[in-house]
């Protein structure tokens, strides 16, 4: 009795299997994607997977693309490189997808750039780190800003302000170890002389005994602190408490709103350079991104109740990117998708305006970002 | 000269505030140390649990004095909870399989705060306001104030509780020689209990006390465990008065080192510092060998 069930039970399975399978394969275009939503990295992450499943929801629910439903299948790397490789292995041989979004961090993109580029799959990542895309990968694009943008954005503003004797102030975490090295790199070219070099630790809580030597150092004229996470808060709380007076910089590593909430009062007049999309409201009209920042923000916050972030737009731009490479290939031919996503031109996204080429895979420039002020607890464009 | 002076000052303020917060969950490494032989690395988790839970229940509308004390009472739940469900049923097992399920326990707070609480960083209000006294060119917060002068407030009522109750000779009793301890008719098993508690107090005050200044997350304990471990050794485990000169020490040799040397060697110092202290006094500063300890 029971075996023949059994038997029945297996036939039934083969023969759906048969049937079934062939018509999941041709109907449903599958987006791979490993991002880090636990973790050191979360406050990325999450809104990063959060934005892909909003919209792949709405792309579905408009008729998909090409026809065919978007099929998201996604890991938590947890901030891990080594766990990131693993989940790109099993995204590119078990669940073969059609493309892969996604790499967090720099750290874990870089995991999974030799399997892609083996496996010949198209590739955006999410991550800040110019090593990503410089030198170029063929397979390989990325959506955000890199921190080197960041620092000639601010050193631009420097200039614009008559400063050219600085105090760099960074974490040793990756982010502000990578962004200590480009503004090093850069200053020179805006003829920056950076006089105090400090460093804190990223889990450090306090950094009154830095920012006395940088006070105590004849000569600077303003302070950048290049960092993300909790540090650049504890700096500009500390750095009032010690009454400096100097202009004092962040990098886009502290744009959002709870970075305000943090460092609160302390965080008065201080300048960062960060994405249009914390200003989305007061952009004026006639802005290029101004449509897409309201649209997504306010379909973002109305779906899951928390304020957008930039990080959650890096992800918006990865998506819509590769939809937009799909539409204009008429095919899911990964070697087309791939060329198509190459010939990127005037794509207005939500971190800037993107014109792509073979010799870059980023194509934003320092349009992508603005000096903002903090004024009154908001932010506020500075032009 | 004078510039050196007030640079100097400032280094040594802001190495006391951070070393006061070491100090205090060190003393809870000591008490539990002492009550059982085990190191409670869940430690960390208390401080956390103090100043997350007042985030909290702060959100919830909740007035700061109250949102306070529901905290601290939060964590002492926990931590007799600990005791009682995880260390307890566990207690005829080796000191390092406890030591290794309060690991674990350390793991699954962190885990329930980061589902429950999220994964954000949050601040709670200075007590008193963020107008820095000015001492000789050296500035320090009302709040900071607030850690020394609560830090000390424990360590006095600590002292009294040591020396004059039953309840704590009966602690010190049974850190000397449980087995004499409990053929003088104590019960060891609740002086463990309530040593969990206790230190899960000091911690949730650490936690709370320090939140304003280094603002807190489901996380936090981690550094804050570590490094209050680092304390409870530097001064001889098991000594309260130990784990406090350690927290202090620790603190101004961070500061020190992030001003005069480079800040990129800072978390080295307080290393360094233990490795000669173990190597020339292995006790550490204030542990004695045998059997008198606190």
């Amino acid at each position: 009795m029971l075996k023949s069930l059994l038997k029945k039970g297996g036939l039934m399975a083969v023969l759906m299997l048969i049937f079934l399978s062939p018509t999941l394969a041709a109907d449903t275009l599958k987006v791979g994607s490993f991002l880090s939503v636990t973790g050191p990295a979360s406050f990325l992450g999450d809104p990063e997977l959060k934005t892909l499943q909003l919209y792949i929801k709405k792309i579905n629910a408009e008729g998909g693309l090409l026809g065919k439903q978007l099929e998201l299948i996604h890991y938590d790397d947890a901030g891990d490189a080594n766990k990131a490789r693993t989940f790109v292995k099993r995204l590119i041989s078990n669940d073969q997808v059609d493309l892969i979004l996604g790499g967090t961090t720099t750290g874990t993109t870089m995991a999974a750039i030799p399997l892609v580029e083996r496996a010949r799959i198209p590739f955006i990542s999410m991550a800040g780190g110019i090593e990503i895309v410089q030198p170029v990968k063929k397979w390989v694009f990325k959506t955000p800003q890199t921190d080197r943008m960041a620092a000639a954005k601010i050193m631009e503003d420097m200039v614009k302000r008559g400063i050219n004797k600085i105090a760099l102030i960074s974490g040793t975490g990756g982010f502000g170890r990578s962004g200590r090295e480009q503004t090093l790199e850069v200053a020179p070219e805006y003829g920056i002389d950076i006089v105090v070099d400090e460093t804190y630790g990223p889990k450090d809580t306090d950094m009154t005994a830095q920012l006395t030597k940088i006070k105590n150092t004849p000569g600077v004229q303003a302070v950048l602190n290049f960092d993300f996470g909790q540090g650049p808060a504890i700096v500009t709380k500390n750095y009032r408490q010690l009454g400096i007076e100097l202009p004092l910089y962040q990098s886009h590593g502290v744009a959002s709103n709870s970075f305000i909430e943090l460092a609160g009062p302390a965080s008065e007049g201080v300048r960062i350079a960060a994405s249009a999309l914390l200003i989305a409201d007061e952009l004026p009209e006639n802005d290029i991104q101004k449509q897409v920042l309201t649209s997504y923000k306010k379909e973002y916050e109305e779906a899951f109740k928390s304020p957008v972030s930039t990080f959650g737009a890096y992800g918006y731009d990865a998506l819509m990117i590769a939809v937009d490479a799909i539409k204009r290939a008429e095919t899911i031919d990964k070697a087309k998708v791939r060329d198509a996503i190459e010939q990127t031109k005037g794509y207005v996204g939500a971190t800037g305006v993107v014109n792509m080429s073979p010799e870059d895979h980023m194509g934003l420039d320092l349009s992508a970002f603005r000096i903002l002020e903090i004024k009154d607890g908001g932010w506020k464009l500075v032009e | 000269m004078m510039m050196a002076f007030s640079e100097f000052l400032q280094y040594l303020f802001s190495g006391v505030t951070i070393g006061a917060t070491y100090a205090l969950v060190g003393v809870g490494f000591a008490i539990i140390y002492n009550a059982s032989h085990v190191i409670n690395f869940a430690q960390g988790e208390f401080v956390m649990i103090g100043g997350m839970g007042t985030v909290f229940l702060l959100n919830l509308g909740i007035p700061i004095p109250l949102a306070i004390l529901c905290a601290i009472v939060l964590a002492v739940l926990v931590g007799l909870a600990l005791e009682k469900f995880a260390v307890e049923p566990a207690r005829n097992a080796e000191v390092v399989t406890l030591i290794i399920i309060t690991i674990g326990a350390s793991i699954f707070l962190r885990g329930l705060a980061q589902v429950f609480w999220g994964k954000e960083f949050h601040a709670l209000p200075s007590f008193s306001g963020d107008t820095p006294f000015v001492i000789a060119n050296a500035t320090i917060l009302p709040q900071s104030l607030w850690v020394l002068g609560v830090t000390l407030a424990i360590v006095l009522a600590l002292v009294w509780f040591f020396k004059y109750t039953l309840l704590g000779k009966a602690i010190i009793a049974t850190s000397c020689n449980a087995d004499a301890a409990k053929m003088m008719g104590i019960n060891t098993q609740f002086i463990l209990f309530i040593a969990f508690g206790l230190s899960a107090l000091l911690g949730a005050i650490a936690g709370i006390i320090i939140a304003p200044i280094t603002f807190t997350s489901y996380d936090v304990g981690i550094m804050l465990g570590l490094k209050g471990f680092v304390a409870a050794v530097l001064g001889g485990l098991g000594s309260a008065v130990g784990a406090i000169v350690g927290g202090l020490l620790l603190g101004i040799a961070e500061a020190m080192a992030a001003g005069y040397i480079s800040s990129d060697y800072k978390d080295a110092v307080p290393f360094i510092i233990i490795l000669l202290i173990l190597f020339f006094m292995p006790s550490g500063l204030f542990g004695v060998r045998g059997t008198e300890r606190v």
